[in-house]
């Protein structure tokens, strides 16, 4: 079956071979469950993707073999969770193609992420005036926590904005980031049109001015192999949940010289080199930034989902899931009325549409009793729904689990939307 | 399309397609929005008062065939009734789509009965209360939008 569903996906390289979609469906527990009677279709994976049985028996095990809290005791449970999450930070290191494991905080998520660095950051360098680039395809989670910053210090705030395809209009962004630019910020991917931006060009223009470049890599981590070297960006930040891992974990990278200058977000215990009631002399990069207790078994259940993609391989996911774009794309022209918002030359597997006639709501729960998962809604992204002319809107997005069958499921779970409505 | 026919009757499409009432109401006393964050969904509700009666309700915005209707079904339901009547009318209307009351009851005027329905599908509840939620805030002049969360 797998092999059938690869050869109908059409150009699947041969170096992919060993993607073997049956088997990696079978690596994902959920994946065999049904709901309302019809096997589960799972395509809300941008809002958050499964977890392979690899991910649930490392959390478990820790749980059952390992469980203490990480440094400062002399025990051994302690000792091997230490190394643990430790091992965790080097393989995330390596994951991202960072110089150093101290270049990686672990956060709760990329929402964490992006306040730690608006907050840590932002409030240490930026000043009254200095101006933030952010774009008009950014999630809420890039935008409001400057805009928090904005009303501490008095930042300006612009975004760039989008070419009708959905791609970035690069030629507009190059003029709105200017000599006051202190940091531009935006998403790799976007969660609503599925554009990959060009990162590498982006982090030049924000050189050229002397800006730091953060990237929103929530969307993209689990779809394309990332090289913040390579990119060139100063910050990236990604949440577990979005890359088969477990949900209250995410990574933050910084370039260690800017780690080193920034001060703590939070503070408690883990981040201090030693405490009096006078003053707290605070601990080096990373600790510094991980006040409190880590989230320590999702820790290690992302530990797990790297190394799963790793395995799997971004080569034969890239290849695969573009395959199944593709494919959903030639699938859903044949539904009368439906309209594909975002046609970026490159994307990865986010197709959000509008259905004539159809509010996005009752698209999502008549797919819903056909066991099709979708999201509707504003996908936290309402300026951009602004820019797009629409209130809301249906967005299917897959990950390497996904099938040319599923695609089929859910054309023909659209002519039923129609059958009710049109 | 499992179970989807007990949500979408036809009352409730007829509605959706062809709204009633759906417009600014130029010589309104109150307005009101009501507004759902968690998907956007928006609907303005005016009023017009003659003493505590209601001779004209309308409503514009954008939101889902369950809201949409909802909306639609409440105008032409509430236009002639006192602002008492019209809040027993919402208590109703509540309790019907939350499954505390069953469709049928003498009280209820017969097309509600449509939204019975709605109770089967919990996260679709507050698209059917919303423009109820609008009309509530108008008829007690509240200024502020108001939110289903």
């Amino acid at each position: 079956m797998g092999a059938k569903i690869l050869e109908r996906a059409g150009s699947v390289p041969a170096e992919s071979a060993p993607f073997d979609i049956r088997r990696i469906r079978e690596d994902f527990p959920i994946l065999a469950r049904r709901v309302h009677g019809h096997p589960l279709t799972y395509l809300d994976s941008a809002a958050t993707s499964q977890r392979p049985q690899a991910v649930l028996d490392a959390m478990t095990a820790h749980d059952t073999t390992a469980n203490a809290n990480v440094h400062r005791a002399v025990h051994e449970l302690s000792r091997l969770a230490t190394d643990a999450m430790e091992g965790v930070r080097a393989q995330a290191a390596a994951f991202l193609q960072a110089a150093h494991p101290d270049e990686i905080v672990f956060t709760s998520g990329t929402t964490a992420g992006l306040n730690l660095l608006a907050q840590a950051y932002g409030r240490k360098f930026l000043r009254s005036g200095d101006e933030i680039v952010l774009t008009e395809m950014e999630h809420h989670s890039n935008i409001v926590p400057w805009q928090m910053l904005r009303d501490q210090v008095g930042v300006v705030i612009h975004a760039a904005p989008i070419a009708d395809d959905g791609s970035l209009d690069l030629g507009a962004l190059r003029r709105t980031i200017t000599s006051r630019t202190r940091v531009v910020s935006v998403a790799h991917a976007s969660n609503v049109l599925g554009t990959v931006n060009p990162i590498a060009t982006i982090a030049g223009m924000a050189r050229e001015v002397g800006a730091v470049l953060v990237v929103d890599g929530a969307q993209a981590v689990s779809h394309l192999p990332v090289n913040v070297r390579e990119l060139g960006c100063d910050f990236y930040v990604c949440s577990g949940h979005k890359m088969l891992g477990p949900t209250g974990v995410g990574l933050l990278y910084g370039r260690l010289p800017l780690l080193e200058q920034m001060p703590p977000w939070q503070g408690g215990g883990g981040m201090i080199a030693s405490v009096t009631f006078e003053s707290t002399r605070f601990a080096p990069v990373p600790a510094r930034f991980e006040a409190g207790t880590p989230p320590i078994t999702q820790i290690i259940g992302l530990g797990a989902a790297m190394e799963y993609l790793e395995r799997v391989g971004f080569a034969a996911i890239g290849a695969y899931e573009g395959a199944l774009l593709d494919y959903a794309d030639r699938r859903l022209a044949e539904v009368p009325g439906l309209r594909i918002l975002g046609a970026a030359p490159e994307k990865i597997g986010v197709i959000s549409f509008a259905l004539e006639g159809v509010h996005p709501h009752d698209v999502g729960t008549i797919l819903d009793r056909e066991g099709i998962a979708i999201r509707a809604g504003h996908h936290c992204a309402q300026p951009l729904m602004h820019r797009l002319g629409v209130p809301a809107t249906a967005r299917a997005s897959f990950a390497l689990y996904n099938t040319t069958e599923e695609v089929d499921r859910l054309v023909a779970g659209l002519f039923t939307v129609r059958s009710v409505f049109c | 399309m499992t179970g989807t026919s007990a949500l979408y009757q036809e009352i409730i499409l007829d509605h959706n397609r062809a709204p009633r009432n759906f417009r600014r109401l130029e010589d309104a006393d109150r307005s009101a929005e009501g507004y759902n964050p968690l998907c956007g969904d928006q609907f303005t509700v005016f009023v017009k008062l003659e003493g505590d009666r209601v001779v004209d309700v309308s409503f514009v915005g954008s939101g889902c065939a369950i809201s949409k209707a909802a909306g639609s079904l409440m105008t032409t339901l509430v236009k002639g009734r006192s602002r008492a009547e019209a809040a027993e009318l919402m208590e109703g209307f509540q309790r019907l789509v939350t499954g505390q009351t069953e469709a049928g009851r003498a009280a209820m005027p017969p097309q509600l009965a449509a939204f019975a329905g709605v109770r089967e599908f919990p996260v679709r509840v507050k698209c059917a209360t919303l423009p109820w939620h609008a009309l509530k805030a108008a008829l007690e002049s509240r200024s502020e939008p108001v939110s289903t969360e």
